[in-house]
């Protein structure tokens, strides 16, 4: 039995209260870093070992710990929210208290799990869908109940006393496919998948309906077809871990190198020296102490790897995630939707993006088609003029349909008869179900957005379609009522890309109404149509040019005896066993020749605000985008051809069908479509070389498992970084499986937004989360690594040099205090706001020139030959951090003649350069001083300045004497004017290296950034750079429609009505 | 950085962002760039500013070669109690004009080994109760004897503490010395002779000192370090306050006597001829060290080296020349206009 019990709550959350704390550390622990960390502590109680006191390594610990603690909890709370939200969605689940099994869902709610229809307010246990959520398809798709348990109606109790069971097939990602059988009152149903409302999946034009649970929570079929939640991590993350590998063998080796150094001095130095300095007891052999020695320095050098790199970084990563949740210009007033960052450890990968993977159907359409031109009889009307038509003489139009032309409504007032038939076809051939709520209310049920448009346009326009039966149409023609009688339908289907009706007019003539593809419609017309098919061909042209979907009208007058001899073939054919579709098709092409041309339609299939100059700009900064959509190809490429992604100028339409391996590959290939077949067999290294020389590809028909696998395999061939955008839940895996996954919010559904790492409303905002966080997050980061390892280094190193000269003790150049406070007090502040509020250029420019995007995807601001030059540039300061002053104090005096040289005066000088030092390097980096920039790099200097004087004063050595023998050193040090001389030098002589060297790469090898900051400086106005898009009309079919068969059956049965 | 949450409540609906300058990134902000002038002015103003160092001067005096006999009487411990002295003669070839310092100089002692500089206990050498204070320090092996008296003061360094005692002698003519007058006191720092060291209380220092012993090496306990002086002595003794300040280098050199400005020595020591006599106490040829004894004056930076004086020549004179390359590059390149291309 599968009618399994699990809970339908999705959980993402990690903690509640009691299970947080021993969770999260043991999670913190798990770190590499933290454990190594750990290590050291208990190094460090080791007396012969330690080298310096536990607190230097507990403090930063506890600092680092508790800020990943707090992250951790808002985080989950943030999730904890997220949770309820969707798991407290509407949908009534009725009679819980008996069996948690029985859901009704009424019209527009969300199916939460995957059910057996049951029974619904249609007659016959008819049901309509959508399934765009699930397959990205927009056409109305039917489900029926079995005729057993449609019986049951809305009968509450007998619902409740349903007792059927159903064995099936296991949880699997096939939406398309369902097997089982129902065993009920002793009998046996089969069951497939016209019973089955998939979770996920939209009840339109049906009241509501009843269903019993079949899988829940994570066995549906939307869940299994998600793909698994993968921790995601950035190419900066990697790269990071990597050097912090690298830098611990440094470590080792620098600890190697002491020891040995250590052995040698205490053989050949140190047993002379013995007589003041003893053998400790442990400790009796100069190889031991080497040993030692080797211990006690990584426990000094420890801080080459940065104990608060990792919590630094998540910081400012969590502080770009606020900048984007905080943009007033990526929040979408319409809907009240700002947008959000679900996953804030990933922004700086937003900077570096190569290939964006993009759903078509709510992403870049609204799925919104309207009417929007249309050639009638070699006339093309709907050229834009400001004024929209009134179409308030008609009761029954529709508010929201807006046309430009007037010269259209003339004609019609005029009784052009060609303009009449145009609109009777627009009100006649379709399979639209009308419903009139009150009078004048007029709301249509389509099954196609396509034809709802016609239908809609058809009907402001004058030509109301009222009702259908299964044998009569009913239309309302500029103000009367007429009555056709419904003949035939010859349904749509993908091969013949045409429907028609024959309908008889209450005079009784016999007209064949036919709509469809123009390459298909223009083969039948009548030879006398040759002028007016050339004609309309460049009006279609022209649509087509504009990325309009268009359809070809043609109409024929039959004779009744010619109606009723075809019509006995049909039903002849109809009732033929086998190849009944092929018989059927031939009837239909037997009859739909020598049409006469009425005049083609253009369906606009609107975009989302901004599109095309979203991927135009998106274009220009070497981000390809990839289209991935479960539509049919037409629809598709229509998309690509209007947000000009697709433009005329592009060659060699690349079609992949079937299992054969790509047969005439040419080189001069731009854009490439890709049916869904290509992507089984082993054909993918070819597809993705091929799929990647393109400037465009554009898949459809895929699945969205087969979304995850195009995102995977251009992951696992290119090494690129790779981001998904998507509104539906035939995104999730897409969006879970590239490296940074959008969603688009505000629609029904929540699933893709809750799979996704970011979501906002529109799809132009993709450009500024790109162009404008992702650049400054990227180059934010990038500079604070950089500054970060270098200050680590000059930081450590001072140890390395200083072992030279104090016998390889492992004695420490600064104080312990300043050990235990200069990464999380003195030098992290300002290095953390530069890392949070760094701009190199404004936003605006960051959005006008898209070159400036190409550093971030060519690696360039940290990779390892720049973290090479920051490590040297660490070292040179370290070196001068040391040997000034030792050159200065080796054997002196101070300006009194009293001590300086000593080994504390000695520690505050070094201490205090550095200080100054890393603040004057980070005042250098720093190119945005805001006022905390400015705030934190003076405090630093100020805090260090207080700590040192508190910690050497005299009232905190009275109480622990022990723990500050340094009293009175800051005052009697820092009043001596050669240690301030030393400071200078040491400063000038670290820093002016730095500023020759960025001085020079300036003038002699500007970056884009430099080249944008100076053509500004000197008031060079720069054009705008998008290029303008120019249309060049094709020799190209836009015939697109998002049609299925099947309906022309059902309404011709009657079953719907 | 004002969360402005009631007025943008007004302004929008519930979920729009604040429109302040912090949350949307627009903090009005000084964007400086390394222009020409300023780098290229502050490379000359810096380095024409480390033209200008002193130099003092300084007279070095290695008296562990000099009294060869008594390093190598001292270099057999049993020998400890046998007293050498050892006179060292020196002309003056000029005035040394102003503060005259002498310092002892030791060179290759590793003050600044770790083992070493922990080897001490500053709450003992505060006062505090001597049994306490030994127990939470690192003074081994210098803690305590082995029948359990505590050492005071503990640890390695005060053990090891300088003890030579050295006299300077002025020839007025060829037969007559007088004794050049020295300070012993005030040589060290007001917060480590006030603060840092305090003897322990008690009516008078040797009871004070009552119960504990002096440090293996050394001659007389430390409450008779100077018995002429009671501000000088035990702990707060300015030659053992200075020997406790541990020095950062293994050759370094502590203040040792400051010449007291009277009579004839009244402006400094006048150029002639001079004598030290050294009582040599402290062993250094064991651990091939050498000690001098150091005659300075100082400049207004400070008793120092050469060092300082070369190293901002050095730099000023790298900084201007870069600072001309610069100039020189920029200057030709500016002529090439780079403009941005897109």
């Amino acid at each position: 039995m599968c009618c399994s019990k699990t809970n339908n709550r999705i959980k993402t959350s990690k903690y509640n209260i009691l299970t947080f704390l021993p969770v999260n550390l043991f999670e913190q622990f798990q770190r590499v870093a933290n454990a190594y960390f750990l290590f050291l502590l208990i190094l460090q109680l080791i007396p012969e070992i330690s080298s310096l006191s536990w607190f230097t390594t507990i403090v930063p610990l506890m600092v680092v710990f508790t800020i990943t603690a707090v992250k951790d909890v808002t985080d989950d709370c943030f999730r904890h929210k997220s949770d309820n939200q969707v798991n407290n969605r509407q949908a009534e689940v009725l009679i819980d208290a008996l069996r948690d099994d029985r859901i009704y869902l009424t019209s527009l709610f969300f199916s939460q799990a995957d059910l057996l229809l049951l029974s619904s307010s249609e007659p016959h246990g008819l049901c309509y869908i959508e399934t765009a959520e699930l397959d990205g398809e927009t056409n109305l798709k039917v489900r029926q109940a079995l005729p057993v348990t449609s019986e049951l109606g809305a009968d509450i109790r007998r619902l409740a006393e349903f007792d059927g069971g159903v064995v099936c097939e296991p949880p699997n990602n096939k939406l398309d496919k369902f097997t089982g059988v129902l065993f009920w009152k002793d009998n046996r149903y089969s069951l497939n998948n016209e019973q089955m409302l998939l979770r996920g999946c939209v009840l339109r034009n049906t009241g509501w309906c009843f269903g019993m649970v079949i899988f829940a929570g994570p066995d549906t079929k939307l869940m299994q077809n998600s793909g698994r939640t993968k921790f995601k991590r950035t190419s900066i993350d990697r790269l990071m871990n990597a050097l912090v590998l690298w830098i611990f063998g440094f470590l080792v080796c620098m600890g190697i190198i002491l020891a040995i150094g250590n052995s040698i001095w205490e053989q050949q130095v140190g047993a002379h020296f013995r007589i003041y300095l003893y053998w400790s007891e442990v400790v009796n052999s100069s190889v031991f102490s080497g040993f030692l020695t080797f211990w006690s320095y990584i426990i000094i050098l420890n801080s080459v790897v940065p104990i608060s790199l990792y919590v630094s970084v998540e910081v400012i990563r969590l502080g770009h995630s606020y900048f984007i949740n905080w943009d007033r210009k990526m929040y979408y007033p319409k809907k009240d939707i700002p947008a959000e960052v679900r996953t804030t450890t990933l922004n700086e990968e937003l900077g570096q993006v190569e290939y964006i993977f993009s759903d078509k159907t709510g992403t870049i359409t609204q799925n919104i088609m309207t009417f929007n031109k249309c050639s009638i009889n070699g006339k093309t009307y709907g050229k834009s003029k400001t004024v929209p038509v009134d179409f308030s003489f008609n009761p029954l139009a529709d508010r929201k349909f807006q046309f430009y032309d007037h010269s259209l409504i003339e004609s019609i007032k005029l009784g052009d008869s060609m303009v009449h038939e145009f609109f009777r076809l627009l009100s006649l051939c379709h399979t639209v179900m009308s419903e009139e709520k009150n009078a004048g209310e007029l709301i249509y049920q389509v099954q196609s957005p396509d034809e709802g448009a016609l239908v809609t346009a058809a009907r402001n326009f004058g030509f109301i379609f009222k009702s259908r039966t299964p044998e009569t149409i009913t239309v309302e023609e500029m103000g009367k009522l007429v009555t056709y009688q419904l003949l035939a339908i010859l349904d749509f289907n993908n091969i013949r890309k045409r429907m028609s009706v024959i309908v008889q007019t209450p005079d009784g003539q016999i007209k064949l109404y036919c709509k469809g593809a123009d390459t298909v419609l223009f083969e039948r017309l009548h030879p006398s149509n040759e002028e007016l098919m050339y004609l309309t061909s460049d009006h279609l042209e022209e649509f087509a040019g504009e990325g309009l979907r268009t359809l070809a009208l043609a109409y024929k007058s039959l004779t009744e005896e010619h109606f009723k001899e075809w019509f006995k073939i049909l039903q002849e054919e109809n009732t033929s066993l086998d190849n009944r579709n092929e018989h059927l098709a031939a009837a239909y092409e037997e009859i739909e020749k020598d049409m006469m041309l009425l005049g083609a339609t253009a369906v606009e299939d609107k975009l989302q605000e901004g599109v095309t100059e979203t991927i135009a700009s998106l274009s220009l900064a070497n981000i390809k985008i990839w289209v991935l959509t479960g539509d049919k190809q037409e629809t598709a490429m229509n998309i690509g051809y209007s947000c000009h992604m697709l433009t005329d100028t592009m060659n060699e339409i690349f079609i992949v069908t079937g299992h054969t391996v790509m047969e005439n590959q040419h080189s001069d290939r731009e854009y490439f479509v890709l049916q869904a077949h290509a992507l089984e067999a082993d054909l993918e290294n070819e597809f993705v070389e091929v799929a990647c020389m393109c400037q465009t590809v554009i898949c459809c028909r895929v699945t969205p498992c087969q979304k995850a696998q195009v995102v995977e395999l251009v992951k696992k061939h290119r090494k690129a970084v790779t981001l998904a955008i998507g509104d539906g839940a035939n995104d999730i895996s897409m969006i879970k499986s590239a490296h940074i996954g959008i969603g688009i919010s505000g629609e029904e559904g929540m699933q893709a937004v809750l799979a996704s790492d970011y979501s906002f409303a529109q799809f132009r905002y993709l450009k500024r989360l790109l162009f404008v966080h992702g650049r400054w997050s990227y180059f934010r980061m990038c500079k604070f690594l950089c500054y970060f390892f270098y200050k680590n280094f000059s930081f450590t190193l001072v140890h390395f040099w200083f072992g030279f000269f104090c016998g390889f003790s492992a004695q420490t150049v600064y104080d312990q205090w300043f050990i235990t406070l200069f990464n999380i007090v003195y030098a992290s502040l300002p290095v953390l706001a530069m890392g949070l509020f760094d701009q190199d250029v404004n936003d605006q420019n960051s959005m006008d020139y898209a070159k400036l995007y190409e550093p971030g995807q060519l690696n360039l601001l940290f990779n390892k030959h720049t973290f090479f030059i920051c490590i040297a540039h660490g070292v040179y300061t370290s070196f001068a951090l040391f040997f000034i002053p030792y050159g200065a104090f080796y054997n002196t005096a101070g300006e009194d003649g009293k001590h300086i040289a000593d080994y504390q005066s000695f520690a505050v000088t070094v201490a205090t350069s550095l200080v100054i030092v890393v603040s004057v390097q980070i005042a250098l980096d720093t190119s945005y001083w805001t006022a905390i920039n400015r705030f934190f790099v003076l405090g630093s200097i100020a805090v260090y300045f207080a700590i040192l004087f508190a910690m050497h004063s005299d009232g905190i050595f009275v109480i622990f004497p022990n723990h500050f023998p340094f009293v009175g050193n800051a005052r009697n040090s820092l009043s001596q004017i050669s240690v301030w001389l030393v400071i200078l030098l040491t400063t000038v002589v670290s820093v002016m290296p730095v500023i020759t060297f960025r001085f020079l790469k300036e003038d002699l090898n500007p970056t884009i950034t430099d080249q944008l900051q100076k053509s500004r400086r000197k008031q060079k106005p720069l054009q705008n750079y998008i290029p303008r898009v120019y249309r060049r009309n094709s020799r190209r079919s836009a015939y697109a429609f998002s049609h299925q068969e099947g309906f022309g059956e059902l309404i011709t049965s009657g079953k719907n009505m | 950085m004002k969360n402005k949450n009631s007025q943008g409540a007004q302004e929008c609906p519930s979920r729009c962002p604040d429109n302040s300058a912090f949350k949307q990134q627009k903090l009005p902000a000084w964007k400086p760039k390394l222009a020409a002038p300023t780098v290229l002015s502050s490379f000359f103003t810096i380095g024409l500013f480390c033209l200008l160092m002193g130099i003092c001067l300084i007279l070095y005096i290695n008296y562990s070669d000099i009294c060869l006999n008594c390093s190598k009487l001292r270099e057999n411990s049993s020998n400890w109690d046998k007293e050498c002295n050892c006179t060292v003669h020196f002309t003056l070839q000029e005035n040394m004009l102003g503060n005259v310092f002498m310092y002892y100089r030791l060179q290759n002692f590793y003050q600044n080994h770790r083992r070493y500089v922990l080897s001490r206990s500053d709450a003992q050498l505060l006062g505090q109760d001597v049994n306490v204070s030994i127990q939470n320090s690192s003074c081994e092996p210098f803690t305590t004897y082995p029948n359990g008296t505590p050492v005071a003061p503990c640890g390695a360094i005060a053990n090891s503490m300088f003890n030579d005692s050295i006299q300077l002698f002025y020839y007025l003519n060829s037969s007559t010395a007088i004794e050049v007058p020295l300070l012993k006191s005030g040589n060290s720092w007001w917060s480590d002779k006030n603060v840092k060291f305090r003897n322990p209380t008690s009516y008078n220092l040797s009871s004070a000192f009552a119960g504990t012993t002096r440090p293996p090496y050394w001659q007389k306990p430390a409450y008779l370090l100077d018995e002429e002086d009671e501000r000088n002595n035990g702990y707060i003794n300015d030659d053992f306050i200075i020997w406790m300040r541990v020095s950062a280098f293994p050759t370094f050199r502590n203040l040792y006597r400051r010449l007291s400005h009277t009579n004839q020595f009244a402006d400094g020591l006048p150029a002639g001829n001079y004598t030290f006599h050294i009582t040599y106490n402290f062993p250094v040829t064991k651990f091939k060290g050498q000690k001098q004894v150091v005659l300075s004056t100082i400049t207004w930076s400070g008793g120092s080296n050469l060092f300082l004086g070369i190293a901002y020549t050095v730099s000023g004179a790298v900084i201007v020349l870069a600072g001309f390359i610069i100039t020189a590059i920029h200057l030709k390149l500016r002529k090439k206009k780079t403009y941005f291309q897109r």
